[in-house]
């Protein structure tokens, strides 16, 4: 399967279509942004009992269809799996990936794709039975790992241990369900993913949380983030600033709800930001509203975190790698002037 | 009195005939014995059927969690159709299965029957699809769930099985070129699997088309599912031309029938009514194939159930009852076509001589 997709890949890179600044000009012809998300996962893009959307990717597109297109419900969701989710974008099925996606050399450099920026940094940990009395996962030795496969977490588990001189025997599987059931039911002795999962899947999936712990070590740095295709340096630039604006926007304390006042107030990089001074959008071909309606949409990066990760939501993830460069993390937006 | 009587001849009979067929019974019975309370108290004594999620995870698995169902089924049943659309998909549905049944318990006569068929699908996809009549616009891309899997089941089915005779006679034609053709065909799609060709319709066809002409995605997966299917078919039905006795082909050249009219009325209806049951079978599997669109994001039945629940923390452990639910809709759907194709068999039987 995986093998498959590596091929079609491969015989699609030089017919890959390059509209160059086409897709803007889609986008407002169609009157959608077209957005591919994951089949589900908690947080970053789910849907609901009634089809709706949410999560940090999914807030991720609303804030961009609210500052190209003045509506953030102006947006086409698409579930795709790990497999399948470059060959959408590269097909120009979907406008951009926003897809809890690694960057990696290999995905930036070489299938015909742009990263914009990181929105969120993950980690791969480990989850094992506490009944194994084990410490460190460095204790693994010939342990049997379940991992679901397509992803880059298969493959940094072989690299991690092959550094450490430790053999293991990874038990890889294509569903996240079918992983996870295996791993509870006794059939490997650790199971590995992101570590943004890994401590809600200890909480609700487990049949009995407290006989779990989560390892302390992370093994692998995943900056997740949305791509674009190639050939469309506009499109490429409207989604990096819209997440710096985002970003930007915490560091200024400008919120959901405090967008108005501010445009008023007298800060003149807020000014700037918000359009009341400078016109920032027309670089990008916006107009000068872009960033506050997108904040208006979705609030700053800290609310969007907070609401669907964060202690708001059921992750309850700690703000960690995630807060602020001036807060001890690592969200550092290079400045909107 | 006389009832106990028949009951204990009846019991003797067919449980307690022998040593072999007595110990078959008590085995079987201690097994139901064995298994049976679980799983009663699992499916109805302990189980949730309430769309609550913290009753359902206060249960924690003791019971079945049908809440899932419950609160989902509306996802599960029409995927990512839009929510206050989705009496669409269901009207559509129930035509279908109004065609399909019909025609599975036969209460039309042909004539009537293809009218229906060739007006049900137009019907079907205008109202699935809307942009008229004051129905707005929804993608092909978005229709999911049962729809889409009766869609994809039904059309495939419908437009394989003559495309299948045609490359079946095509295969025992005198021209070589068209034998070639349709031998090439067959063994080029009987030698990919189905998910292959399912990515190339959907990934590599638009990039291969020229630029501004798009086909919908929908329609070239169709388009795959029916070649494939048609391919299989056709060996099927190739079987049951070889099964038809060379004499009766002498005997229509001896009728004065022309070739097409022998194939039209001696031979073909001998060649089918053989290979009915391959036939079923090659429908049934098409039926639970469909499943394998969710790798290009087409969301039917399977693909529906999770996406509804992966991405959702409160009833994401409940998958389990969901596939149970979706199990029995693709049980309904075989069973009934297995009914059928028994039906059919018995009706076409030729009287004994």
């Amino acid at each position: 399967m995986r093998i498959l997709t590596i091929a079609l890949t491969l015989l699609l890179l030089p017919l890959a279509p390059a509209h160059a600044g086409k897709t803007l000009d889609q986008i407002r012809q169609r009157a959608q942004v077209v957005c591919g998300v994951s089949t589900g996962v908690i947080g970053f893009s789910s849907a609901d009992s009634r089809g709706r959307w949410n999560g940090l990717d999914v807030d991720v597109c609303r804030a961009i269809a609210a500052a190209v297109l003045n509506d953030p419900d102006k947006v086409k969701y698409v579930p795709l799996n790990a497999q399948q989710r470059f060959t959408a974008l590269q097909s120009g099925e979907v406008d951009l990936l926003s897809r809890n996606t690694t960057w990696t050399l290999t995905r930036d450099a070489s299938l015909g794709l742009h990263f914009t920026a990181v929105t969120y940094y993950d980690g791969q940990g480990f989850l094992v039975p506490k009944k194994l009395r084990i410490t460190s996962a460095r204790q693994l030795k010939n342990a049997e790992i379940c991992v679901q496969s397509g992803t880059t977490t298969e493959k940094n588990l072989s690299d991690w241990f092959k550094a450490q001189g430790i053999k293991i025997k990874p038990v890889v599987f294509e569903k996240f369900e079918a992983s996870i059931k295996a791993f509870f039911s006794g059939r490997c002795q650790a199971y590995t993913t992101d570590a943004s999962a890994l401590a809600f899947i200890r909480s609700k999936e487990a049949p009995q949380p407290d006989d779990y712990m989560v390892l302390p070590e992370l093994i692998s740095k995943e900056p997740l983030g949305p791509v674009v295709r190639r050939g469309d340096d506009e499109w490429f630039a409207i989604v990096k600033w819209v997440i710096f604006a985002l970003i930007e926007a915490e560091e200024y304390g400008i919120t959901q709800a405090n967008v108005e006042q501010m445009k008023a107030g007298g800060d003149p990089a807020v000014q700037r930001l918000l359009g009341s001074a400078e016109d920032s959008g027309k670089l990008l071909g916006l107009d000068r509203d872009w960033a506050a309606r997108a904040l208006k949409a979705v609030g700053n990066y800290g609310e969007m975190f907070q609401r669907n990760v964060g202690s708001a939501s059921p992750l309850k993830l700690p703000r960690g790698a995630n807060a602020l460069w001036n807060k001890g993390g690592l969200m550092y937006a290079p400045p909107i002037r | 009195m006389m009832q106990v009587a028949t009951s204990r001849a009846w019991l003797r009979r067919n449980l307690f005939a022998d040593a072999f067929s007595s110990a078959t019974t008590l085995v079987l019975l201690a097994a139901a014995l064995y298994l049976l309370p679980g799983l009663i108290d699992w499916l109805l004594l302990q189980a949730v059927f309430k769309a609550d999620a913290a009753a359902c995870q206060a249960v924690n698995h003791a019971g079945a969690c049908w809440g899932v169902v419950a609160e989902k089924y509306r996802f599960i049943l029409f995927g990512r159709y839009p929510y206050a659309e989705q009496w669409r998909p269901l009207l559509a549905t129930a035509l279908l299965l109004l065609v399909i049944g019909a025609g599975g318990m036969r209460l039309l006569a042909r004539g009537p029957l293809l009218a229906a068929c060739a007006l049900s699908l137009p019907a079907f996809i205008a109202l699935m699809g809307g942009g008229h009549f004051g129905l707005s616009q929804v993608g092909s891309d978005q229709w999911g769930g049962l729809p889409l899997t009766l869609l994809l089941a039904a059309t495939g089915m419908l437009l394989a099985l003559p495309l299948a005779i045609l490359v079946a006679l095509g295969r025992q034609s005198d021209l070589p070129l068209l034998r070639a053709v349709c031998l090439m065909y067959v063994e080029l799609v009987r030698g990919v699997p189905l998910i292959s060709v399912l990515f190339l319709a959907s990934f590599l066809f638009p990039i291969i088309l020229p630029q501004g002409l798009s086909i919908d995605v929908l329609l070239r997966v169709q388009a795959g599912i029916v070649l494939f299917a048609a391919a299989y078919l056709s060996e099927t039905i190739r079987g049951g031309l070889q099964a038809v006795p060379v004499g009766q082909r002498d005997a229509a050249a001896a009728l004065g029938l022309r070739r097409w009219q022998a194939m039209r009325w001696i031979i073909l209806p001998q060649a089918l009514r053989a290979v009915i049951p391959s036939i079923m079978n090659s429908a049934v599997s098409i039926f639970k194939d469909t499943s394998l669109v969710t790798v290009v994001s087409l969301y039917e039945l399977t693909g529906s159930l999770s996406l509804a629940l992966a991405g959702d923390a409160e009833w994401r452990s409940f998958h389990l009852e969901g596939y149970i639910f979706i199990g029995l809709i693709y049980w309904v759907g075989c069973y009934s076509m297995s009914r059928f194709s028994a039906n059919l068999e018995h009706d076409s039987k030729l009287p004994q001589e």
